[in-house]
């Protein structure tokens, strides 16, 4: 495919976007589908590809529901300055010609080609074989180049001491840190805490599940509507795709 | 500066010498919290638990295996203090009394807690 016929072929994707921006979720459709568990002592399936798909549309401005059960499920203190960790964060965009305003949650992207694994030097970013990337904390040492690597701005580095272990996820200070896709849920077949908060909200903004799956719900999803991957030109190949941009 | 420095070294030599006559330290007396059967033979556990639990833990962290035997969660969830829920604060409890015996600083729960899942899930502890 050459280069203008992609770039043309992104330019309808966004118009798509747009064209389709009122079509919603029907109501009874599965937020997200496991095949199961994955059972002791298996390891990560290389034929699962893990992604969301964000329905801009169906994100409600002001609400904040994911972003607090993020924070609840990871431990994070929810506090916003410079130094806090924030693993996923509520945007409010509009656009400049037409004043058309969205809102949408953002957080890693879980890339297939993700720029902070190239550039560790220790191996600590690492992409697990089902897609998602996290950051093994026994190997960071805390230099922050994959912050710097990063497009979307997704990683933290936790600047002091943890004391409230009280999190699912182990945190310690002197490492980076970014969403995990809730890995400690979806290794138990549970959907990501930001995904159940939306729902339980009643506003099926999230849809979670396997790509790679063509029943999956999300990739049915993605295969009848028009959706964006930000950054598309960046050819990361993320693993959140977004409808209504 | 200099002559000090020959008494504290003159010093260590006694001490070194003296060290295998005078059982100087006792053996520290832990509190095992609930307790119970090991998950492996507790002379192998005291001598290997850290090898073990490495393994287990990068092959958890980077490969997704879960549900090993060998996991720290799994170390705190039967030896954590029925006192104060944990296995540090004390010489007594579990992780504390023993690396502190050893020498060795455990850097373990700078990020992984030293509390019970149960205690987490505010469930009473057992
Ligand atoms: S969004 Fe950023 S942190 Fe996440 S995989 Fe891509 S480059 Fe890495
Ligand atoms: S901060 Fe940690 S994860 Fe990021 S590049 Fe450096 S060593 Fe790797």
């Amino acid at each position: 495919m050459s280069c203008n016929h992609d770039q043309q072929r992104r330019q309808f994707l966004s118009r798509g976007a747009a064209l389709t921006a009122a079509v919603s979720i029907a109501p009874g459709l599965m937020l997200y589908d496991f095949a199961r568990a994955r059972p002791p002592g298996e390891a990560a399936n290389p034929a699962v590809r893990w992604g969301m798909l964000i329905d801009t549309t169906q994100c409600e401005s002001g609400c904040d529901a994911c972003v607090s059960a993020c924070n609840k499920e990871n431990g994070l203190s929810g506090r916003t300055l410079p130094t806090d960790s924030q693993w996923i964060r509520k945007l409010e965009l509009q656009q400049e010609d037409t004043g058309r305003k969205i809102s949408m949650p953002m957080m890693c992207q879980h890339c297939a080609e993700p720029p902070c694994v190239d550039v560790c030097p220790t191996g600590a970013s690492f992409k697990r074989a089902d897609g998602i990337v996290l950051v093994d904390k026994h190997r960071c040492i805390g230099c922050r180049y994959c912050m710097m690597a990063c497009p979307y701005k997704a990683r933290s580095f936790v600047h002091e001491p943890v004391t409230d272990h009280s999190g699912a996820t182990p945190r310690g200070q002197g490492t980076v840190e970014s969403c995990t896709l809730c890995v400690h849920r979806v290794d138990q077949g549970v959907a990501p805490a930001c995904v159940e908060a939306c729902a339980r909200e009643g506003h099926q903004a999230i849809l979670f599940g396997n790509l790679n799956d063509p029943k999956s719900a999300i990739a049915q999803r993605i295969r009848s509507v028009a959706s964006v991957k930000l950054r598309a030109d960046l050819n990361l190949d993320p693993g959140i795709s977004f409808v209504g941009i | 500066m200099q002559s000090g420095w020959t008494m504290i070294g003159r010093m260590a030599l006694l001490l070194a010498l003296a060290g295998p006559l005078a059982a100087a330290v006792s053996e520290p007396v832990l509190d095992i919290g609930q307790g119970g059967k090991c998950v492996d033979d507790p002379k192998f556990m005291r001598l290997n638990h850290m090898k073990l639990m490495r393994h287990q833990r990068d092959e958890t962290v980077r490969q997704g295996i879960r549900g090993g035997k060998y996991s720290l969660a799994g170390c705190v969830d039967c030896h954590a203090s029925k006192k104060n829920h944990s296995v540090l604060g004390t010489d007594q409890n579990f992780c504390q009394g023993c690396h502190v015996y050893a020498a060795v600083k455990i850097d373990c729960f700078e990020c992984h807690s030293s509390e019970p899942r149960r205690a987490l899930a505010g469930e009473p502890p057992k």
